[in-house]
């Protein structure tokens, strides 16, 4: 390839593509033909924020992490602590959430983020379960293994209730959902989402051109640790509930396989893999909840053993 | 509380804590060796664990095994499973991707939540220890409990002849030689994939021992191996990489304190070890007895 082809691929690479509208699309589309499933629809939504910020941290940085439930479930209490003594307005509540995640990304990021490797995966899952530990013995503030009782979310805006149906949950989580993904796509087309990836691809090369790698992976750190608890706190919304699962080791861990299974590192992964990870989840599960997990991780297996890229890797290899 | 309460205490803690350190080490050294020496990021090691735990349960209970020979069967089971996942599953990966790892194992914990409880159940499996066991050990100035002073000499035997067998066998000179430099461990002619596929069956046969020995400290159930994931791998990282003995006094440490930090302060929870582990790590990143 020519220079000057290179350098138009990176000149067009930010600008939207007409496949981009089709996730918003469909999402639309669901909520008129799919009208007895919008709560599932609202999930769906509110979990594929969850895997967009694993995919920001995983997928750009690099940074392979077994912690990201921490700052769901920390986005999610805050949420959830604050509709259960009274202040139930949902959208300084979400805004709370995700500052209190971006917080303790930011604390627990200055900390471990010195560290690489397996230090560093080992410390985002211990970092995990202290939170875990935590919230599960201030029991008398969270309900401990119990749950949260007693969330009483105001409707959106003093107007936009909360219904049994789930319209207005489903909007909600897709407005949200919609404006963050707006968000990340800016962070990783900016110079500093290119960054990420040179941090990724050669951490060496970065500090030898004078990149503030340091910085770069606390800033990203920080922002995947605001967008997951933005989706805890909006699931906790609209269900009305958080519990310790929250903040457990397989929601760290199913996170990272149902973005695996759309494709990591491309922001339309979890466009892909939450979608069919859930629906599947909500068709087999109710049959036999255990086994769930035995096909899921035998998928995994196979996945990572011949479709490594995910469903979006094998289009890209058929189009080859 | 008197002088005479507080030293009954300090005994209990540690000789609980020590109890516990035993099944630890046991079921994490395989686990530190895989990581330091294959370069691969084992999070079902648990799975070899919660194995031995599981037939050595149900060996005793259902065909009525002996205790001792029920320990060996599970060790020896185990460790025989585990060579087909290595040769199969996990040599491929060896060295590569973390991201790849963590993944293929994570599923591999998630098929063995769901296969453990097919096959036994979603309930607990109690361990019934033999009438030997049973009864309390009089130590002359105090009585312990006889099934965990059995499982400290138990554990201290293994680590013993574990130790010498590293030192002073063949097998063991070349296990610290492919954990020191696999490059020239390979250019002086000794065959890894052959060593990586003894070391990770005697890895795993040592979980299975330990997980057989433990189960009446981690009881066994089918989430057996993602509930105690983090300890293993804290023991991993606190211990160092690759060595074969900071792991036990990692192991040491974490068994102690964690019984230590839940008997004086129960509301504070595993919280503390969490906390142990984050400053450890911070000011040796490659863990207690890493190489720098």
């Amino acid at each position: 390839m020519s220079d000057r082809g290179a350098v138009a691929i990176f000149a067009r690479r930010h600008r939207y593509h007409p496949l981009e509208a089709a996730p918003w699309l469909i999402s639309v589309a669901a909520y008129f033909a799919f009208p007895s499933y919008l709560p599932l629809g609202a999930q769906i939504l509110a979990t594929i924020l969850f895997a967009l910020s694993a995919d920001l941290l995983l997928g750009y940085a690099g940074v392979v992490t077994l912690g990201q439930a921490a700052f769901f479930g920390a986005g999610a209490y805050t949420t959830g602590l604050l509709a259960a003594h009274g202040w139930g307005e949902p959208i300084t509540g979400l805004l709370a959430g995700a500052a209190v995640a971006a917080l303790i990304g930011l604390l627990s990021g200055l900390v471990i983020l010195r560290t690489t490797g397996l230090t560093l995966l080992m410390l985002t899952l211990v970092v995990a379960s202290m939170l875990y530990e935590a919230v599960n013995k201030a029991s008398w503030l969270t309900g401990g293994d119990d749950g949260l009782q007693g969330m009483k979310v105001w409707p959106i805006f003093g107007w936009f209730r909360f219904d049994l149906f789930g319209e207005t949950a489903y909007c909600y989580c897709l407005i949200v959902l919609f404006l963050c993904w707006l968000a990340a796509r800016r962070i990783v087309h900016s110079p500093f989402g290119r960054s990420l990836t040179g941090i990724r691809e050669n951490i060496r090369r970065m500090h030898a051109i004078g990149a503030p790698v340091d910085g770069r992976l606390l800033v990203v750190y920080t922002i995947s640790a605001a967008l997951a608890g933005t989706s805890g706190a909006l699931i906790a919304q609209t269900t009305g509930f958080v519990g310790l699962t929250f903040l457990g080791l397989d929601r760290s861990g199913t996170v990272l396989i149902m973005l695996i299974i759309g494709g990591v590192g491309r922001l339309y992964g979890a466009f892909i893999g939450v979608p069919l990870y859930m629906i599947a989840q909500d068709r087999f599960s109710t049959i036999a909840p255990v086994y769930w997990y035995f096909w899921i991780g035998l998928l995994m297996v196979l996945v990572v053993i011949f479709a490594r890229g995910g469903i979006l890797g094998l289009f890209d290899r058929f189009r080859r | 509380m008197t002088i005479e309460d507080a030293l009954s205490a300090a005994v209990n803690i540690a000789f609980n804590g020590l109890a516990y350190a035993m099944v630890l080490y046991l079921i994490s050294v395989g686990l530190s060796v895989t990581m330091g020496m294959m370069g691969f990021v084992n999070l079902a090691h648990g799975v070899f664990a919660m194995a031995g735990g599981y037939i050595v349960t149900s060996l005793m209970k259902e065909q009525g095994v002996p205790f001792p020979l029920a320990l060996l069967a599970a060790a020896l089971t185990v460790a025989a499973a585990s060579i087909p996942v290595e040769r199969l599953l996990y040599r491929r990966f060896y060295g590569g991707d973390e991201l790849d790892q963590v993944l293929l194992t994570i599923g591999l914990v998630f098929m063995s939540v769901a296969g453990a409880t097919y096959i036994w159940g979603p309930l607990q499996q109690p361990l019934q220890p033999p009438a030997w066991l049973s009864a309390p050990f009089d130590l002359g100035f105090r009585s312990f409990p006889a099934y965990r002073s059995f499982l400290i000499l138990c554990g201290a035997a293994v680590v013993m002849a574990l130790w010498l067998a590293v030192e002073r066998t063949r097998f063991g000179a070349r296990v610290r030689a492919a954990v020191d430099n696999l490059r020239m461990a390979q250019s002086v002619g000794i065959d890894t994939s052959r060593l990586f596929m003894a070391t990770f069956a005697l890895g795993s046969g040592l979980a299975g021992l330990g997980g057989a020995l433990g189960a009446d400290l981690l009881a066994v159930n089918p989430s057996y191996a993602l509930q105690n994931l983090v300890y293993f791998l804290i023991v991993v990282a606190v211990g160092g990489l690759g060595s074969i003995r900071g792991p036990f006094f990692a192991a040491l440490l974490i068994g102690v304190a964690d019984i230590a930090s839940k008997y004086l302060m129960p509301e504070f929870g595993a919280f503390f070890i969490y906390a142990l582990t984050l400053v450890v790590l911070l000011l040796r990143p490659r863990g207690l007895f890493g190489r720098a």
